[in-house]
Parts: C-alpha cells; sequence; structure tokens
C-alpha cells in the first residue's frame, strides 16, 4: 500500500490537492425561514497536510464536517474530494468522532470493529488481516485486539476508532474534536499519533478542534472562522520543522507567536 | 404423580403442550423481530399501524382465546394462534422501541464507512437492538405460558391444562395438583432456559454494564 515516505521537510504546496472546499453555502431551512450556518468557505487541503479548523464555539465546525462527509446536503458552493463532488458518503474519506464511547460498537471486539468497515470493500482475506494488525499496531493497540471496547479507557477506545479510520485506507481523514475528552497526557499522545500516521500513511487530515495550542502543534495550516453565519477570517501557515516534539516544537518562539495570532483572531471572531 | 408420568397418555399431553408453546413463541419472536425492525424504520408505516398495535395489545391476550376458538374450533391450531398472539405484541413492541432508540452517533458511523444494507442490519440494528428485544421476549414467553394453559382450558382435551382442569372437575384431587405443580416446574424452566439464552446473546451488554457499575 501507500508507504511513500515523504521526506519529512518537504513543502505540501507541491502536492495534489485532496479535499477542495469553494463558496461552501449551508443553512438549515426551519419555520421561520431559513437560518444560514456556514457561509461561503473556501479552502483546500493537499496530500498529506494536516490542516486545523478553529473557532468560537457554536460557530458550526461539527455541521461543517458532517458536510463533508456528506452526512449533510450542502446548501451551495461545493466540496470536492479528488475532483469527486461531495453528495453522499465518500468512500476516500473516514470521519473519527469526537464521542469515542458512542462510536465503536460494543458488540464487537476491537478487533472486529476495525474490520467491520473493510468487509465490503472486497479485499483478500490476507491484507484485510494484516490492515487490522497494521493499523492496530500504529495505534498501540496491537496487543488488545480481542478485547471489548467496554474494556478500555477513554483514551484506548479513540485510539482504536483512529485505527478503524487508518484500516479503511482514506485519503482524507476529518477528525471532529478528537482528543477533546481524554486527559491531557493522552492528549499528547494521541496529537503525536496522528502526525506519525500522517506520516506513515501519507494521508491528508482534516481536524476540527477547540485547543489553540494543538491546532498550531499539529497543522500545516491552522484555518481560523469566525462570525456567524461561518466563514474563514483568516488561514495561517504554520512551517515549523517536521517531526515536530511536543517539547521543542511548542517550546519555539514562533509557536508562542502563532498561538497568539490564532486566539487573537479567535477572540475577535467571537 | 411419578405413576401418572409413567403413563404414556400423560407424556402426549405434556408434549403437545410444550410443542405448542415453544413453536408460538418462536413465531412470534421471528415475526415480531421482523415487524419490529420494519415499523421501527419506517416512521410513516408505524404512524399509520401503531394505533391499531397499542388497540390489540390492550386486550388481555388470554380474552382472544374465545375469538379464536369461535373462528377455527378446537383444533390444535387455534391454540397456537393464540399462544402466538398473545407472544407477538410484547416483542413487537419492544424492537420498535430497540430500533428507534439506535444511537445517533453509529448511526453515522455506518454511514461514513459506507457499511452495506445487511451490515448495518445484522452488524449494528440488531445487536444495538438486542438488549430491549430480548426483554420484550421475556414478557411475551410469560404471555405464551398464560395462554397456552388457557387455550388448553377452553375446550381442548390435551395439553397440560385440560388434563388439570379435567382432574378437577373430577374431583381427582392429586392429579389436579400434580397438574399445576408440573406446570410450574414447566414455567420455571422455560423462563430459566430463556435467561440462559439471554445471557449468551447478550454477554458484551451484561459485562458491560458490571464494568459501568463499577466505575
Amino acid at each position: 500500500m501507500t508507504h511513500i515516505h515523504t521526506s519529512t521537510t518537504a513543502p505540501v504546496i507541491d502536492r495534489p490537492v485532496r479535499l477542495e472546499v469553494s463558496a461552501l453555502k449551508k443553512s438549515y431551512t426551519t419555520k421561520k425561514g431559513d437560518v444560514p450556518v456556514i457561509e461561503d468557505l473556501t479552502f483546500d487541503l493537499r496530500q498529506g497536510e494536516i490542516a486545523c479548523i478553529v473557532g468560537p464555539s457554536g460557530i458550526g465546525k461539527t455541521t461543517l464536517l458532517k458536510c463533508l462527509a456528506g452526512l449533510q446536503p450542502i446548501t451551495s458552493g461545493q466540496a470536492m474530494i479528488d475532483g469527486n463532488v461531495i453528495d453522499g458518503p465518500p468512500e476516500e474519506l473516514a470521519l473519527v468522532f469526537q464521542e469515542y464511547t458512542r462510536s465503536l460498537m460494543p458488540w464487537l471486539s476491537v478487533e472486529h470493529n476495525v474490520k467491520l468497515p473493510l468487509k465490503h470493500l472486497h479485499l483478500p482475506a490476507e491484507e484485510r488481516r494484516q490492515r487490522v494488525t497494521s493499523s492496530l499496531e500504529a495505534v498501540g493497540m496491537g496487543d488488545a485486539a480481542q478485547k471489548y471496547p467496554w474494556q478500555l479507557s477513554g483514551g484506548m477506545q479513540q485510539r482504536v476508532a483512529i485505527a478503524r479510520a487508518v484500516a479503511y485506507r482514506p485519503e482524507v481523514l476529518i477528525m471532529d474534536e478528537p482528543f477533546a475528552s481524554v486527559d491531557a497526557q493522552t492528549r499528547f499522545e494521541l496529537e503525536d499519533l496522528c502526525l506519525r500516521i500522517r506520516e506513515q500513511f501519507d494521508m491528508t487530515i482534516l481536524v476540527v478542534t477547540h485547543d489553540i495550542d494543538e491546532s498550531v502543534y499539529l497543522s500545516n495550516r491552522v484555518i481560523v472562522l469566525g462570525q456567524r453565519p461561518a466563514k474563514v477570517t483568516e488561514i495561517i501557515t504554520v512551517d515549523f520543522e517536521q517531526p515536530r516534539d511536543q517539547l521543542t516544537t511548542r517550546a519555539l518562539p514562533q509557536f508562542a507567536e502563532l498561538r497568539s495570532k490564532v486566539f487573537e483572531l479567535i477572540r475577535k471572531a467571537g | 404423580m411419578w405413576q401418572l408420568t409413567q403413563t404414556s397418555e400423560f407424556l402426549i399431553d405434556i408434549g403437545s403442550s410444550l410443542a405448542n408453546l415453544v413453536a408460538s413463541f418462536v413465531i412470534a419472536s421471528f415475526l415480531g423481530v421482523l415487524l419490529g425492525l420494519v415499523l421501527g424504520t419506517m416512521r410513516f408505516l408505524s404512524w399509520l399501524l401503531e394505533p391499531a398495535i397499542h388497540f390489540f395489545r390492550a386486550i388481555p391476550p388470554v380474552a382472544l382465546v374465545p375469538i379464536f376458538v369461535s373462528l377455527l374450533g378446537f383444533g390444535n391450531e387455534t391454540r397456537i394462534l393464540a399462544i402466538t398472539v398473545a407472544a407477538l405484541f410484547p416483542v413487537l413492541i419492544s424492537t420498535i422501541d430497540g430500533v428507534r432508540a439506535n444511537d445517533e452517533t453509529l448511526d453515522m458511523v455506518s454511514k461514513v464507512y459506507r457499511l452495506t444494507w445487511s451490515e448495518r442490519l445484522f452488524q449494528v440494528t440488531l445487536p444495538a437492538a438486542a438488549p430491549r428485544i430480548l426483554s420484550g421476549m421475556q414478557v411475551s414467553l410469560i404471555a405464551a405460558f398464560v395462554v397456552m394453559i388457557a387455550s388448553e382450558m377452553l375446550g381442548s382435551s390435551t395439553g397440560l391444562g385440560a388434563k388439570t382442569l379435567l382432574a378437577q372437575q373430577t374431583f381427582a384431587i392429586a392429579d389436579m395438583w400434580a397438574g399445576i405443580i408440573l406446570l410450574g416446574i414447566f414455567g420455571y424452566l422455560a423462563t430459566f432456559l430463556f435467561d440462559l439464552f439471554r445471557r449468551r446473546i447478550l454477554r458484551w451488554y451484561i459485562a458491560a454494564q458490571q464494568q459501568e457499575r463499577q466505575l
């Protein structure tokens, strides 16, 4: 499979566009007329890029993800994955939910949870097994294949959910506040896991987060949303060296600089 | 009572009662889950049919026996039909509830990973609804047992219920008690066996709940 190890410093700017959002609008129809949630959103993601979407709470970040995952219809404008317009759940996309306690099937073992989405891909049995094992190992859950989700801690459950997404080998991996409800230590581990997965599987990853530090630490670009209905306030390029490190990267003067910049933009928007 | 069990006629009675019970319970469970899945997923259909379901459910199942007798006579089909109808409603209603209560997140997970229709049914919807479905089946089993006896006491000549009533009417008090005690034993055994079955199917659920309580 795709084990293309890109040079860690290669600028993503040269790589093909995977996800393209142009003039996306989303409004809900209520009895009192249309309520716009997202207004005119435009950005794109290149292969192997991690972008974080940040913005004041209630700005419609989750709605945006649901639109991109094809779970909700887009009102106008469009989103494309690999040049195909998204009008239903695309097969090139996987989504990791915030609610890890509810996104795994409690009646299936870890292994079967990861295997379930692969069944209809008609892979040879050997490859399917291989994908399950390798993705569980990638998230550090190789020993827990026979366990059940409710036997695991929250952070471990989220690891399994990530393994499930990784085994599916999507072009684009979207995460909705994936580390919001785990403790700080686990959060750092999962952030690094996310970076490792990008490296190992050359995936394009879009993360919604409300944690400004996290957005700066993870991203190649931070997409700051503001106003209601949501608009892109600014897209900030983060060009620290890869691989990043929880201690040294966060201690960089540019880190603090970018952090305050993002923070300021969000405060202005809220 | 021991002597009673030695006679072949008595064994036939027991066999007939239990066969009716098992057959009806299986049919009712199957139909109940099937209909429940359909009604649980199709809002419009359930909106149309639900008032009727709740009306029929409100009629005590035993009260339906005379209707079936007058429609179909005293044959064994009548009994099977009566037991099935009695056992149908609890499992039907709990299946509808179970399917409706399906978690929204799991629903989205199924969509994002493009699970097929049958994968969603057998790997997501049914297991998620299983705890409720099995509670419904438990109630169904008890209803089936009650109607099994009642259907035999109304105009039938075979079955444990019929024999127990006959013994009472002919002042064969010992036989009557034997019948009643046997009914008790069978009732107990039936719920016991069902509970084993339930525990086997819901191992994950029971264990997960225990886990939750410990936290």
